[in-house]
């Protein structure tokens, strides 16, 4: 099992500084502490769009990379979203699920079939490119780099639990600064 | 006074306002006389979704690039996605078009004096949420849209434009 806050370390290691990176909730407020950026988008207010925010992005700016940090509670309500997502093949989304197993922003309880939803097979079944699944920080740190240089859409299950907490702060992630910020920021792409 | 909705004239008044990408999900009363034209049309990106709450999400995130785009759903999709309206469109305040079919709305009779309670109720739900909207029902109609979607996006806000009846083709 992965810590996602070590996962999330490494992936902020090995992308540039220009990067936009979509979030959602728990993972959002790890990632905007361990990668605070004006280029991280973070998805709130309709749970599952996370993923369409992405693919908007990804479509907005086809010459750069778009990485997603999903939720598998996130996933769940929009798993349209893999196929809309595969239809229309974007080169450069990579899609990351962090499995938990839990609607973890809404009280930590289960996710419907934990332990047995199979996401990456679905992904995989609904035509993204590149599809992985990975449960420990070693593959990950072995595989990160080819994951994130391959030709997408690439979709890649993790194998997670919580880390160490971290701030949330629900006022900032709804306010309009946050996502002025990103505009402000993306102005010039 | 026009008596009938022409299809391309839409598309063609859609187009004036700068959309490139129309984001769909299929719609029995605009099926024909605009996705289908849509779909074949050169000058417009159509991107398929499974369910239309996905369009609010890559509408919004295309409109951080500048790209202009519009949403072609029914009635019944704008009521399933109410959250995804209320939480990136209104909240937010995001520059979303919306061009929703009132399947079975009775033509000539006003939206909410039909008798089909889906479609009687879509104008009061939009008021209490504060999006504008407009009936686009005969081709003398057709001269607000370009404005419609032009305010949305200079001021960064929804619109909703009501089809109320089939659009022929051409």
């Amino acid at each position: 099992m992965i810590k996602r806050d070590e996962c999330l370390k490494l992936l902020a290691s090995k992308i540039a500084d220009d990067e936009i990176v979509v979030a959602a909730y728990t993972t959002a407020f790890e990632w905007i502490a361990i990668r605070p950026s004006p280029l991280n988008f973070i998805s709130s207010g309709a749970m599952g769009l996370t993923s369409s925010h992405a693919l908007g992005f990804a479509l907005a700016w086809p010459d750069r990379r778009i990485i997603l940090l999903d939720g598998d509670g996130s996933l769940l309500m929009n798993l349209g979203c893999l196929v809309t997502t595969a239809n229309t093949a974007p080169k450069n989304l990579i899609h990351l699920v962090f499995e938990n197993g839990t609607y973890e922003a809404n009280g930590g309880h289960p996710i419907p079939g934990q332990d047995n939803v199979d996401f990456s097979g679905m992904a995989h079944s609904a035509g993204y490119k590149n599809c992985h699944k990975i449960s420990d920080i070693k593959t990950f740190e072995e595989s990160v780099g080819s994951i994130l240089q391959a030709e997408g859409p690439t979709f890649v299950t993790l194998k997670c639990e919580t880390g160490k907490n971290y701030p949330q702060d629900y006022r900032y992630m709804h306010s309009a600064k946050i996502r002025e910020e990103f505009a402000e920021a993306v102005k010039n792409f | 006074m026009s008596d009938h909705l022409t299809g391309s004239l839409i598309i063609k008044a859609v187009k004036e306002s700068g959309i490139k990408t129309v984001l769909t999900v299929p719609d029995k009363t605009t099926a024909e006389g605009l996705l289908r034209p849509i779909s074949v049309d050169p000058d417009l990106r159509q991107i398929s979704t499974c369910k239309e709450d996905e369009t609010i999400g890559i509408s919004a995130a295309l409109s951080y690039s500048g790209q202009r785009s519009l949403i072609l759903i029914q009635y019944t999709g704008l009521l399933y996605s109410m959250n995804a309206i209320r939480a990136v469109a209104v909240d937010y305040q995001s520059p979303i078009c919306f061009m929703v079919g009132l399947l079975g709305k009775e033509p000539g009779v006003l939206p909410t004096e039909s008798k089909r309670n889906g479609v009687r109720i879509i104008q009061p739900i939009l008021d209490v949420m504060g999006i504008a909207h407009h009936i686009i029902e005969t081709d003398d109609d057709i001269e607000k849209i370009t404005p419609a979607i032009n305010n949305a996006y200079d001021t960064s806000r929804p619109v909703a434009m009501l089809i109320g009846r089939p659009p022929l083709a051409s």
